[in-house]
């Protein structure tokens, strides 16, 4: 099946203005500001049941929906902070088919009428974002950026921002605030950015996979887009797969494949002959799941990842051989998210302050089965009770971990857990 | 030399990207600019940063404090920052770390005594397919290496000291 997200793996030199625009290139953009209303543009991508791709999966024509008409102006920012430990799919995306992207942030700023959208790009990506300013600047000299655009009143400006190294900037609003000029830490919602974003105004934020699927949306319609993936999670979806396999790498699959074909078809297997163990859907902020047959065969969408325990999120796959012990994978994750919680409230700065302790304890063969209690205990303690989901991401690895992979910490403390 | 006798026109071009009424959103590509050619912000460029943005000076040492990428003491010429997360450990990272270190002959977190190299250990750096993964913080901006291995990460080494002791 040819990509609708990787193009570049069937087009070389996507990336070069004139050939994006051979290939229908900017003919959405067009069709859009020239023959719909911005409304109806909402309307089409809320048919498509496209959701979104930065983690949390809310419906993406139904998020424009609702910004607020009484207060302007109105601002989109696309999030490209692509911070969560195994996932680099935007990335990709920004380096090798970058005017998509612009062309989905062009046609989310014409739907809400924002004449100024941002991309913020976590810190790191400092080259890509050189890049995407090249692109941005090409786009204005050949007349799809700027004022009064395809002999319309419409007028739009796409500028690029650099976070500098902070996960909780990839949290839509840390990210505005940081994007203010401030500490990067989470604004309590609601309210929500489209009622209150960007400078106290309007604003819609999108992950950059979300928005890349913007432009076959609207050049093809709703009904051409749910052709893939399955009927309440309908699309395609890019699979970041890191870990234990041959092939790690972004797969485009449509959502609903199982894990089964994207680990052995796709991946080419486990490493070294070694035996699947576990598998984290979301990247590091995932519920843990026991690699069994049944887990193998779910389709990975937004439903049945649920039912087997876990989430899809950024569909960021990390898969674990059996040569390592679950207690050293929580090690890890402990360790990302110490380091990442923006210290704003108690139980997200103290509590993993305290996982880390005890972790460690556990991890230099000091740990009693009593600190495997107390982990899962102070965990547990945390959730619900944090600002943000950053501090409900920090457990979701322990506690799922301790309840279904109990063996490998008895072995590390040397006792019975229960 | 203050920023703005050494950077006037590109002050300018940062302070275009946003309203002009909010030009506190300037300040972190600001920082950047003051870090790019010693690798640290100084107080005195905290201080006209903070005077070009209008807020405190406090405020801009908080952001510099806030994140990771903003330093405010001179280190190594070139930060190596080796990932070491989950995705990347998985594959062997922490050796990776290790071997780099025991190469230079110092610890995560520590500096050459030549002053040109400090290691650092990161997080995820967005290239967990390629890993081991180091990204290079320098002058020059920030690159990335990817899919490497010792020897590679030693002739990397080796032609960045050449580049330095050339100038
Ligand atoms: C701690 C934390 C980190 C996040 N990191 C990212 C990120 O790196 N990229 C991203 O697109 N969304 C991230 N999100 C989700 C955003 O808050 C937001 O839901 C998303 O950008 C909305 O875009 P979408 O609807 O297109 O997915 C993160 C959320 C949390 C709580
Ligand atoms: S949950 Fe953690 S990251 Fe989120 S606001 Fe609280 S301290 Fe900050
Ligand atoms: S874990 Fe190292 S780059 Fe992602």
């Amino acid at each position: 099946m040819a990509h609708i997200l990787l193009r570049h793996r069937d087009i070389p030199d996507i990336d070069q203005l004139d050939v994006y625009v051979q290939n229908g290139g900017f003919a959405a953009f067009k069709k859009a500001v020239t023959t719909m209303q911005p409304d109806e543009v909402t309307e089409e991508v809320k048919a498509s049941g496209l959701r979104g791709r930065g983690g949390a999966g809310f419906p993406t024509g139904l998020k424009w929906s609702f910004m607020d008409k009484n207060n302007w102006p109105h601002y989109v920012v696309a999030n490209a902070d692509e911070s969560e430990p195994g996932t680099f799919k935007d990335r990709e995306i920004m380096e090798r088919n970058p005017f998509q992207f612009l062309e989905g942030v062009a046609i989310a700023a014409y739907a809400v009428g924002a004449h100024r959208a941002y991309v913020y790009l976590r810190g790191e990506f400092w080259q890509v974002a050189a890049w995407l300013d090249e692109k941005i600047a090409e786009m204005e000299a050949a007349g799809y950026l700027g004022e009064n655009l395809f002999g319309t009143e419409y007028s739009l400006k796409i500028y690029t921002h650099l976070g500098a190294g902070a996960y909780i900037c990839g949290e839509e609003t840390a990210l505005l605030e940081s994007l203010e000029g401030k500490r990067g830490q989470p604004r309590i919602r609601p309210p929500f950015p489209p009622s209150y974003g960007l400078y106290g105004k309007p604003t819609v934020v999108n992950n950059v996979e979300t928005l890349a699927n913007v432009p076959y949306i609207i050049a093809n319609g709703a009904q051409a887009y749910r052709q893939f993936g399955t009927e309440k999670s309908p699309g395609v979806k890019i699979f970041s797969l890191s870990g234990n396999v041959n092939k790690p790498g972004n797969y485009e699959l449509p959502l609903g494949a199982t894990f089964r074909e994207l680990i052995y078809e796709y991946g080419g297997g486990i490493q070294d002959g070694h035996k699947i163990k576990a598998i984290m859907p979301a990247g590091a902020s995932s519920a843990v799941i026991v690699a069994n047959d049944e887990a193998l065969d779910t389709p990975m969408d937004y439903e049945n990842v649920q039912n087997v325990g876990s989430m899809l999120g950024s569909a960021s796959v990390i898969v674990i051989d059996d040569t390592f012990d679950m207690d050293w994978v929580v090690a890890k994750t402990i360790e990302f998210f110490k380091h990442e919680s923006c210290g704003k409230c108690t139980p997200c700065r103290e509590g993993n302050y305290w996982m880390l302790n005890i972790i460690e304890r556990i991890e230099e063969g000091e740990g009693s089965p009593q600190d495997v209690q107390l982990l899962d205990n102070v965990a547990h303690q945390m959730q619900g009770k944090c600002l943000c989901a950053l501090g409900e991401f920090a457990t979701m690895a322990v506690t799922t971990s301790i309840e279904r992979f109990p063996e490998d910490f008895a072995k590390r403390v040397g006792g019975q857990h229960e | 030399m203050s920023l703005k006798e050494k950077y006037s026109q590109e002050i300018e071009q940062i302070l275009a990207k946003y309203p002009p009424e909010h030009k506190r959103s300037a300040v972190m590509p600001l920082i950047y600019m003051a870090q790019r050619e010693g690798g640290y912000v100084t107080k005195e460029e905290m201080a006209e940063i903070a005077a070009i943005v209008g807020i405190t000076e406090t405020e801009v040492a908080s952001l510099i404090g806030f994140y990771t990428l903003f330093h405010d003491k001179k280190e190594g010429i070139y930060r190596l920052q080796i990932c070491t997360d989950l995705p990347c450990a998985l594959r062997g990272a922490d050796r990776f770390l290790r071997d780099v270190c025991d190469h230079l002959g110092i610890q995560p977190g520590e500096t050459t005594p030549d002053g040109l190299f400090t290691v650092e250990e990161v997080k995820c750096l967005a290239a967990c397919d390629h890993a081991p993964v180091m990204q290079v913080q320098s002058p020059q901006g920030i690159e990335y290496h990817e899919q490497l291995t010792l020897d590679m990460t030693i002739g990397l080494l080796d032609a960045l000291r050449q580049a330095e002791e050339a100038e």
